[in-house]
């Protein structure tokens, strides 16, 4: 109760700030089990959103509902609303226009079987792009932002899947870039990271931030207070509290489990 | 110390008086199979000449050769290919990229065993109920070639949908995030990459096409015809009954023909098989992830 | 900054509303895809369907059901007191399906636990594809080694006088139908989790201890499976069956009878009767017949293969 009451003042401090993503409310099941219950939060443009908290917290859940996935997951099912750019992300007629502006970052790295070109030129490709002089400027421009450029533009056409896993994951964010969104969303991407490549992509996060709003799930509390601007904790299938990294970091929390849970006590 | 070595010895005794055991068996199952084989070729091989590939019939099928039945299969097979290939196709995407897992896929898994699992001889009866006689068509290619290619369906559709399943499922996933539509995930990434197990699959189905016999008897298939079809609408010699007739129907029969007929029938059958066997050998050593 | 917010709200609003090709197309395909999944349950249907029909008028007008399944007359052809018993080509049929079991089980469970879990490497990558092989050999190609091959064998061997009978087409079926067997039992044995296997070996257990107590019992039911897929081919198998077994109509009382099987009886009769005839109602009325049992076989095949009736 006392975590849905934070949220909610939060929310209100927040209208003067655009929101970009509104959550008000949500619960997630599979096949009935609640993953996730009652979260309320606002994810303002240009910002960098974090989310922490221990495994089967419900993050996975939470990005999989903002990016409408559960259509595509059998057993899952939304309550609640979540807004984008002030519309309800359930009633859209184009529920595929809303997923092209949201780019995902999974854990895992996936690179498609795909060259390495067309794993950056297939988003642009299927919003219609034919022209091939834009392709490989957008090519060249996502694979440099990723810090993916200087390895691979000799060898443009070899398959992405078989790159090894750090320039997999630089070449998922490449993809995700060439959506060219409005919202980034990256999902414990430093998991099959090397820990240069994770600083690399990084400094990237921090540039990227002035053009996009980005949403940032880690299980490292310490790349959360690098990186974000403000934090979620989740706990438990539950948002225990959001407030300005800085403040969740320096102790003024207002739940002592996040306290704990930065700390390093569980989790 | 002792005790143990000893008991290990027996162990492998018995162990390899089991292997052998199993050895044995297996070749009781195919050695008679491989002699079988060959009989056909040492009295099959003399009959095959240019003549008996390339000729038609003589002399009341007693000489001459296949020419006709060899045609005629060949247009059997593609007009089934025309319907069971698209159709089978369609029915592995639907169920493997489209369907969840339901009470309603579960029907129709159940249909496709069944469709499987029907005698050749009720596919048969259902083509002259059906296509002959209901929808007109009377025994024709047409006819003949839909019993076909219901008949062979699960072929191609098991072996696309096992195709498909072995394209995972974060590829999908990815291109799902990114904002494709299902249809373009399936075109853009899954399907280029299940063409060639598809692929393996349809030859599978040829192979299996070329062979039949129940089906085609009643249907389209003529016992002779002294020239070839022009439509789909005629009827057809095969190679499969006419080894059928040839064996069974004629008199005075030279022994080498029908052994020259079934060595060429189980030749292009096996020949599409060996093909099959290879280029899944081979897709399974180019690994693309 | 509240300036460009607006103008993206406005554009996603048009976006988010706007169905464009892609989005029609994609529900285009699965529609067209739809077709082709329903099209296996309507073809199923529709083989019951149109068979029935043409078998119907007969069903309803001269079939009697117990004369039908307990006589061992099958004489139709006769234009006075035509006969329409169905059980010496049911004794038939049983006679030649069951001898292609004795064949066929041992055999191909066996070559299955060989390949499966003897052999190794190439051994076993040579033994597979042999075996695929084996089954993909046609009916009529076994029909005609029946015929030609089998047939001055066993009048050979067994002195007899005719070698197309019982044991002829038994054989035949068996070595037919136990390549997919095969394959099918070895899939099965596939199936075992290793770490089962890990586990008895860890113990002490011997290659064939772990076979007998731990895989055989875990494959079970897949293992049963495969022997009811290989009845139900034997069961519906045609071309072979009217060529090895001797087709005259027969209750057997030994292997080296002649029989007739439900399957061949269409075959070799369907071509000379006129189509709405008693004759073509009786055979269509065999079809029904063998789709029902055929059904049956596959239904029990696909429950026990996913272990249906054990939970």
């Amino acid at each position: 109760m006392v975590s849905a009451a934070t949220a909610v003042m939060g929310a209100n401090e927040i209208e003067v700030a655009s929101p970009k993503i509104v959550v008000r409310d949500v619960t997630i099941r599979y096949a009935g089990t609640p993953a996730l219950s009652g979260v309320s939060l606002d994810v303002r443009e240009h910002e960098v959103f974090g989310i922490i908290g221990p495994a089967n917290a419900g993050k996975t859940s939470f990005l999989k509902a903002l990016n409408r996935m559960d259509m595509f997951t059998d057993g899952m099912k939304v309550e609640g609303s979540i807004e984008f750019d002030g519309r309800p992300i359930d009633r859209l007629r184009n529920v595929y226009a809303l997923r092209s502006r949201i780019g995902v970052v999974f854990p895992l790295p996936v690179g498609l079987p795909l060259t390495i070109y067309e794993n950056v030129a297939l988003a642009p490709r299927l919003g219609g792009m034919r022209n091939k002089a834009e392709l490989d400027d957008i090519v060249e421009r996502c694979l440099t932002r990723a810090a993916l450029w200087d390895e691979v533009k000799d060898r443009l056409n070899s398959l992405g899947s078989l790159l090894s896993g750090g320039q997999q994951q630089r070449l998922t964010i490449a993809r995700a870039l060439s959506q060219q969104p409005d919202v980034l969303i990256l999902d414990e991407f430093s998991i099959a990271v090397d820990p240069v490549t994770t600083m690399r992509i990084e400094d990237v996060l921090k540039e990227l931030k002035h053009e996009l709003t980005i949403i940032l799930v880690t299980n490292l509390v310490q790349q959360a207070q690098r990186l974000a601007d403000r934090t979620a904790f989740f706990l438990e299938g539950e948002c225990v509290e959001v407030g300005k990294t800085s403040d969740l970091f320096d102790g003024r929390v207002q739940d002592s489990r996040t306290r704990d849970y930065i700390e390093g006590k569980f989790g | 110390m002792f005790e143990a070595s000893e008991l290990n010895l027996r162990n492998k005794r018995t162990e390899s008086l089991y292997r052998t055991l199993f050895l044995v068996m297996t070749l009781l199952l195919i050695l008679p199979v491989l002699l079988i084989l060959g009989t056909l070729i040492v009295k099959g091989a003399s009959a095959i000449s240019w003549e008996f590939l390339f000729g038609y019939p003589k002399d009341g099928m007693t000489a001459g050769g296949i020419f006709p039945a060899l045609v005629g299969t060949i247009w059997l097979v593609s007009v089934a290919l025309l319907v069971s290939v698209p159709l089978g196709v369609a029915a592995a995407i639907y169920l493997n990229e489209y369907a969840g897992e339901n009470w309603f896929t579960r029907i129709i898994n159940l249909a496709i065993i069944n469709l499987a699992g029907v005698p050749s001889i009720v596919h048969a009866l259902f083509g002259v109920g059906a296509f002959v006689i209901f929808f007109g068509f009377g025994t024709s290619i047409l006819a003949a070639s839909l019993t076909l290619a219901i008949m062979t369906l699960p072929v191609v559709i098991v072996s696309t949908r096992e195709s498909l399943r072995a394209v995972p499922m974060a590829f999908r996933e990815a291109c799902w995030n990114m904002g494709a539509t299902r249809w373009q995930t399936i075109r853009r990434v899954v399907l280029p990459n299940a063409v060639p197990g598809i692929l393996t699959g349809v030859i599978l189905e040829v192979s299996r096409t070329t062979g039949e016999t129940a089906p085609i008897m009643f249907t389209g298939a003529a016992f002779f015809l002294p020239f070839l079809p022009e439509s789909v609408f005629d009827q057809t010699m095969a190679l499969s009954l006419h080894l059928f007739v040839v064996s069974t129907q004629v008199p005075n029969v030279p022994e080498n023909l029908p052994y020259g007929v079934a060595l060429v029938l189980i030749g292009m059958v096996l020949l599409m098989n060996s093909l099959s066997i290879a280029l899944r050998m081979y897709l399974r050593g180019k690994k693309k992830w | 900054m509240a300036g460009s917010g607006k103008a993206i709200n406005a554009e996603s609003a048009v976006e988010f509303d706007r169905r464009n090709t892609d989005w029609y197309v994609d529900k285009a395909i699965q529609a067209i895809v739809f077709v082709g999944g329903i099209s296996t349950i309507i073809f199923v249907i529709g083989i019951f369907v149109f068979i029935t029909r043409e078998g119907l008028t007969f069903v309803f007008d001269t079939l009697d059901v117990k004369e039908f399944l307990t006589s061992e007359y099958w004489d139709p052809s006769d234009e006075d007191a035509p006969e329409y018993g169905i059980l010496a080509l049911i004794a038939g049929t049983a006679s030649v399906t069951g001898l292609a079991m004795v064949v066929a089980i041992p055999f191909s469970l066996g070559a299955a636990v060989f390949i499966g879990e003897f052999a190794t490497g190439k051994t076993r990558e040579f033994l597979k594809v042999l075996v695929e092989l084996l089954a993909a050999i046609p009916s009529v190609v076994w029909g005609f080694i029946g015929l030609s091959i089998m047939n001055p064998l066993i009048i050979e061997w067994f002195n007899v006088p005719v070698g197309l009978n019982v044991l002829n087409a038994g054989i035949i079926l068996g070595l037919m139908a136990a390549p997919i067997m095969t394959s099918i039992a070895e899939d099965a044995l596939k199936a075992v989790p290793d770490r089962y296997r890990e586990a008895a070996e860890a113990m002490g257990a011997t290659r064939w201890q772990v076979i007998y107590k731990v895989v055989l019992p875990a494959a079970k039911n897949g293992l049963l499976g495969a022997v009811l897929l290989g009845v139900g081919r034997a069961f519906g198998e045609t071309m072979a069956v009217l060529m090895a077994t001797g087709h005259s109509i027969n209750i057997p009382t030994s292997v080296f009878d002649s029989v007739r099987a439900l399957t061949a009886t269409i075959a070799a009769e369907l071509g000379e009767t006129a189509v709405g005839s008693d004759h073509y109602g009786a055979l269509f009325t065999i079809g029904i017949f063998l789709f029902l049992i055929t059904f049956i076989i596959n239904l029990l095949a696909d429950l026990v293969v996913r272990g249906v009736r054990k939970g």
